[in-house]
């Protein structure tokens, strides 16, 4: 029944039973006495938590202000979080979370890690502390077989000590392995219970310091082993209102690998049977109010999600383009954006954004986390925050220059904006904390792009107007430029033409006017003096026209104008003959006293003929103008 | 339509054109937002994806060009594709495109605008459209008036023809050359109205963008000739004209030579005869004017007469008359149908009037329903709504990311392009086609039995085979079953053994129980049905099937280490299948 273990795990833990006895022979570290031990380990997740419920006593003669926790290397390694929380007195009263920092007593054997919980006051002689250690350990639980097939259900193996690992001596002790339910292959069956899915060991009474036994849980354990090699969350603030988050992830299943042939058919068949192992959605808890959600890859979007919000929360789930068998990885990213106001505040003059370290993804691990905050552009004064026990991590490489200031040249940039980089291996949900970035910015330098763009543009069309307005040509007396000369004069001579013809036409109108005057009032002496008047207006006008007629006559460039302005005056002239002679008759026939009828007949031929080179004029007119 | 002329425009010249100009720079804006807008649907309906086979080839090359300068793209040899042959992209493709695109995204970031080739590349066809239209606008107000201009660019913003092949997305040599297309033409009209050489210099060097973009330059190196000849034997000749064409045959040829692709094709090909002799004709019409100029009318019928005997006797110098008459340059079929898209803009500026509502309906529903599908994403309409099979991509997703980067991938050319640009894995042929016998290599494989495929895809190094298959959702577009009359007889081509007899029952291909033996044999039918219906592969591993079914990727067992005493049974018990493998197994069929 035994568990087949991987030999070299076997060995290892040998070695540590080994140096632990010698251990053993050395006094305990102070006069604490653990009385009671409870642990809870839960497997159901990739993620192994242990919650250790410990009464410590002081039974020595001096206060204690530290409690010291010990951990084999070969878990301290893999240990991501640990947290510590005290509270004094016989009951369990308002607990209070203690530093907890990473020591190296002397002599402790250096196969063990020590973490030191601090007491925010000493323990006194006789007192009792309820300490509760929550840790969080990563890649322990080791797929076993490590090859399966896809119908194969996922077995893993767990190894624990039995017995609590302490520098002090404990009174009594138990340890509860909580499994995810589902097959239990093998266990230590020594002092062991196995209720549905727990699994119990001890009650223990007395044991000293160091004491270790080891125990081996091989279960099966079907939960999506979603690892994400590298995360790159990039928060981009822009104070126009928006605090831009993308997340390029790269997944992988971490269980055992699929070994032989994915079939289709099986896993649409029976999916819960047929790919148990597999994991199909992941999903995130994105906070309230996310707009403008994408889920995407490097070949386009991947339309399998569902977004769910409320006032709470944004929940969204995606389903990669396959499902993820043991081994198979893939790569998305996933962008949102989020108010700005409810994660970038400020104090003392200073702004700050406050926002969750890890990744919203729920129940992932992440083996290397880059947090990219990228700060709009002109900040100044930065510094970060990160509420993480960084001293303890050597692989943490925040500890002194703990942040690393790039610039990201995003739109219109031209300093760029600084971005704080920061880096941490082995992010679980547990650091989904809040951390802050502290900066100093001034509102002047949001209208800077504004104000680019309206100069850039006021620029561009100044440009235009000096090029339009300004004589380029290099050479001043080759043909083609004093031609466009001449056809610019030639232009400005016919619109001085063309205002005058307008003038003419006003005046026609005029005297069509009298003519209407005439038969409403019958005053003939008005009429008269409206007609001399128009005659010295047409004299005065023609000898206008006259130099202006000349000079584009000589104009080399006036052909394609000239016939029509020719005929143009032609008709005009035309037309005041005729106007001239109808107004005369008109009044002439007034003076007689002559019937209305009459007029009309004499004058109507005039009148037709009138109206045709009006036109005409007219027509000319236009066309000239449009040359 | 918008007039350039306001009716409210007063009398008086100057501040009529104005109103008039400014009105008809508007009015071009909004034309230009039409074009824009109008092959948006892709993107709006389905997703800012590159579309179909090509365009994936060009993305790839402009990323290419994106990551290196340009004196590595001349001299890319691609060893990613046609493996193990490889491709020698810099001298094998128009490098108009993805140097256009690759150019304006590089100016684009150069001012700290951050956008990715992707998007650039998906929206550089409705960004010439848009140039395409305006310089549509400046063709036609060259020919008849501003008026006719705006009509004649409303209608190429929208006509079906250019909409298919410039919907955004659709990233391909089309949505540049058929802007240097018109604006070649427009230049040349230009020239001919102005007679400066300044526009003929400029004229050419469209005409060389039209080159670098576009096998269907040709097609203007013959229409203009046309034109000029036309213009010579109507009597129209005048130096103007000679402007016009002459420095557009030296300067351009000069120019295509230059472009690899082309090279000296520039002036061996047949295409580009027509354009020689007219060059010669137009050289012997303006030393007849000139000499006409120059001489009395009498002394000129004389010279007359001396040089067209001089020129018949040189014409019919049999040496030279093999050389010319033994090219006579036919449009060939496959021209026919770009002929029918460089027609169109054509056909758009004559039809400047028959602009209706209908039409513009037809256009817009025309561009929202046939032309915006990227065939990468299928969607079949349910009465739930639209249903997407993304299955292509999740294909090519899988294979990105869980095959070794070196793997060598096969399938039917179609998937070629995508293959190597979305799963980033080395391909065995493409859709470049180049060589023949490397396509009938793959489809001899697909046709033969499995032994004998493996032996095949096993020589080419080949971890992977892909194919696709429609029978579990009816894609309609036509899956490897569809096309596997094609790789028979490419396949069969080439290598003779291979008989299409073989696989046709009652002439037809059936891959139900009336089946013929050797096509229930061979490998696109095993690959397609293996565990769609029960049956057993021997020689090659399923590792993938897509959600619907439409891919599926079988990998390739290793080799089997030689076993002295296990090699014999072996042979025995295989011995029982088809004659056809123990072809393949004994010696290779594509040697």
């Amino acid at each position: 029944m035994a568990t087949p273990l991987p030999p070299l795990r076997r060995g290892t833990l040998l070695l540590l039973l080994a140096i632990l006895v010698g251990v053993l022979a050395s006094a305990a570290r102070a006069d604490l006495v653990i009385s009671k031990a409870e642990r809870r380990v839960d497997l159901t997740s990739y993620i192994v938590r242990v919650l250790a419920s410990l009464k410590v006593e002081n039974v020595g003669p001096d206060p204690v202000s530290q409690v010291l926790l010990a951990f084999p290397n070969i878990q301290a390694k893999n240990l991501a979080a640990i947290r510590a929380f005290g509270s004094e007195g016989k009951l369990k009263g308002q607990s209070i979370v203690l530093p907890i920092e990473v020591v190296q007593p002397s002599g402790a054997p250096p196969e063990l890690t020590f973490f030191s919980a601090l007491l925010p006051k000493p323990l006194e002689k006789g007192k009792t502390l309820h300490l509760d250690v929550l840790t969080v350990f990563t890649h322990s639980l080791q797929p076993f077989p490590e090859e399966i097939t896809q119908a194969e259900a996922q077995l893993v193996v767990y190894q624990d000590s039995a017995h609590y690992l302490s520098p002090y001596p404990v009174k009594t002790q138990t340890l509860t392995i909580r499994l995810p339910g589902g097959r239990v292959e093998s266990y230590t069956r020594q002092n062991a219970k196995l209720v549905d899915s727990e699994l119990k060991y001890g009650p223990f009474q007395d044991l000293p310091p160091f004491s270790y036994s080891p125990v081996i849980v091989h279960f099966e354990n079907n939960n999506p082993f979603a690892v994400a090699k590298e995360v790159v969350r990039e928060i981009e603030i822009s104070h126009w209102g928006n605090v831009q988050i993308t997340e390029h992830y790269n997944i992988i299943h971490g269980g055992a690998r699929l070994k032989g042939e994915f079939s289709r058919i099986d896993y649409q068949s029976r999916p819960y049977v047929r790919g148990v192992s597999s994991f199909r959605h992941l999903i995130a808890r994105l906070p309230p109010r996310a707009h403008s959600i994408y889920y995407r890859d490097e070949i386009g979007n991947i339309s399998t999600s569902h977004l769910w919000g409320d006032s709470k929360k944004t929940q969204l789930e995606i389903e990669p383009r396959f499902p993820l068998f043991g081994g198979w990885q893939t790569t998305f990213t996933i962008g949102y954006g989020l108010p700005l106001q409810d994660f970038v505040f400020t104090s003392d003059g200073k702004r700050f954004l406050n926002i969750t370290f890890g990744s919203p993804m729920e129940e992932i691990l992440i083996e290397k986390l880059i947090v990219k905050v990228v700060l709009p552009e002109g900040s100044k004064d930065i510094e970060a925050s990160v509420p993480f026990p960084i001293k303890q991590w050597q692989e943490v490489i925040f500890q002194d220059d703990w942040s690393v200031v790039q610039v990201k040249y995003s739109h219109l940039d031209i300093v760029g904006r600084p971005v704080v980089v920061l880096e941490k291996p082995d992010v679980i949900p547990e650091h989904n904390l809040y951390f802050q970035v502290y900066y100093r910015f001034s509102n002047i330098s949001l209208l800077r792009e504004p104000m680019m763009l309206i100069t850039g543009f006021f620029l561009l069309f100044v440009a235009c107007i000096a090029y339009m307005r300004t004589d380029m040509s290099i050479s001043k007396n080759s043909p083609s430029y004093l031609a466009k000369l001449q056809w610019d004069e030639v232009q400005a001579t016919v619109q001085k033409i063309q205002g005058i013809f307008e003038q003419y036409l006003a005046v026609h109108d005029k005297l069509e006017g009298s003519l209407r005057d005439l038969s409403r009032t019958g005053d003939t002496q008005t009429c008269k003096a409206a007609r001399k008047a128009a005659d010295a207006q047409f004299k005065e006008l023609s000898k206008e026209l006259k130099p202006l007629l000349t000079s584009l006559q000589s104009s080399p460039q006036s052909y394609q104008i000239w016939p029509k302005v020719e005929d143009l005056i032609a008709k005009e002239r035309e037309m005041q003959e005729k106007l001239m002679t109808r107004h005369s008759t008109v009044v002439d026939s007034f003076e007689k006293k002559l019937r209305g009828q009459d007029v009309e007949n004499r004058i109507g031929q005039q009148q037709q003929k009138i109206a045709a080179l009006r036109q005409e004029v007219e027509s000319l007119l236009e066309y000239i103008s449009e040359i | 339509m918008a007039e350039p002329q306001s009716p409210t425009a007063v009398r008086g010249g100057g501040l009529r054109n104005t109103i008039g100009g400014v009105l008809c720079a508007f009015a071009l804006l909004l034309i230009g937002v039409l074009a824009f807008s109008i092959r948006l649907f892709s993107v709006i309906k389905y997703e800012s994806v590159i579309h179909e086979f090509d365009p994936y080839f060009n993305y790839r090359v402009t990323q290419f060009l994106s990551k290196n300068v340009i004196y590595e793209f001349w001299n890319w040899f691609d060893d990613r594709t046609w493996y193990p042959l490889g491709r020698v992209i810099g001298g094998t493709v128009y490098p108009g495109l993805p140097l256009t695109a690759g150019t304006i995204w590089w100016f684009i970031n150069s001012l700290n605008i951050p956008l990715s080739v992707e998007t650039l590349c998906v929206f550089t066809a409705p960004i010439f459209s848009t140039n395409a239209s305006w310089v549509t606008y400046l063709l036609t107000k060259e020919l008849k008036g501003p008026g006719a201009g705006l009509m004649a660019a409303t209608i190429l913003a929208m006509v079906p023809s250019y909409i298919s092949r410039s919907v955004a997305g659709s990233y391909d040599n089309e949505a540049v050359a058929i802007f240097a297309l018109i604006f070649t033409f427009y230049l040349y009209v230009k020239t001919l109205n102005t007679g400066s050489l300044f526009y003929a210099t400029l004229n050419a060097l469209a005409y060389f963008y039209m080159v670098c973009s576009w096998g269907g330059y040709t097609f203007i190196i013959n229409v203009i000739p046309m034109h000029v000849l036309l213009c010579i034997v109507t009597g129209c000749y005048s130096s103007r004209l000679y402007i016009a064409y002459a420095p557009l045959v030296v300067l351009g040829t000069l120019l295509a030579a230059l472009v690899p692709v082309v090279g000296f094709n520039a002036v061996l090909t047949s295409e580009h005869f027509a354009s020689f002799l007219v060059f010669i004709i137009l050289h012997v019409v303006a030393l007849i004017y000139y000499i006409k100029g120059l001489v009395t009318p009498r002394l000129f019928k004389v010279a007359m007469t001396f040089v067209i005997t001089v020129g018949l006797c040189m014409l019919y110098l049999p040496k030279l008359r093999s050389t010319f008459m033994s090219r006579v340059h036919i449009i060939n079929l496959h021209f026919k149908v770009r002929l029918m898209l460089v027609l169109a803009p054509a056909a758009s500026i004559l039809s400047g009037i028959a602009l209706s509502e209908a039409f513009k309906f037809h256009c817009v529903s025309a561009a929202a329903e046939r032309y915006s599908a990227p065939s990468i994403v299928v969607t079949s309409r349910s009465h739930e709504g639209f249903y997407t099979f993304d299955d292509f991509r999740e294909a090519y997703a899988w294979l990105r990311h869980n095959t070794e980067v070196d793997d060598k991938v096969a399938s039917w050319w179609d998937y070629g392009y995508q293959t190597a640009a979305m799963a980033n894995r080395t391909v065995i042929v493409d859709n470049n086609t180049w060589n023949n016998t490397h396509i009938a290599t793959v489809g001899i494989a697909m046709s033969s039995s499995e032994k004998a495929a493996w032996e095949i895809f096993n020589s080419l190094d080949v971890k992977y085979v892909l194919v696709v298959f429609g029978g579990f959702v009816g894609y309609p577009i036509g899956d490897d079953i569809n096309k596997f009359p094609w790789m028979v007889r490419i396949g069969g081509g080439v290598f003779p053994h291979i008989k299409e007899a073989d696989y046709l029952r009652d002439g037809n291909y059936r891959v139900d129980a009336h089946g013929t033996p050797t096509m229930l044999k061979c490998l696109m039918y095993k690959l397609s049905y293996y565990r769609f219906v029960e049956t057993d592969g021997k020689g090659f591993d399923r590792v993938f099937t897509t959600h619907h079914w439409m891919v599926r990727i079988y990998k390739l067992k290793p080799q089997k280490n030689r076993v002295r005493g296990k090699l014999k049974p072996k042979l025995k018990s295989s011995s029982k299948t088809s004659s056809m493998r123990k072809v393949g197994g004994k010696k290779n069929p594509w040697q």
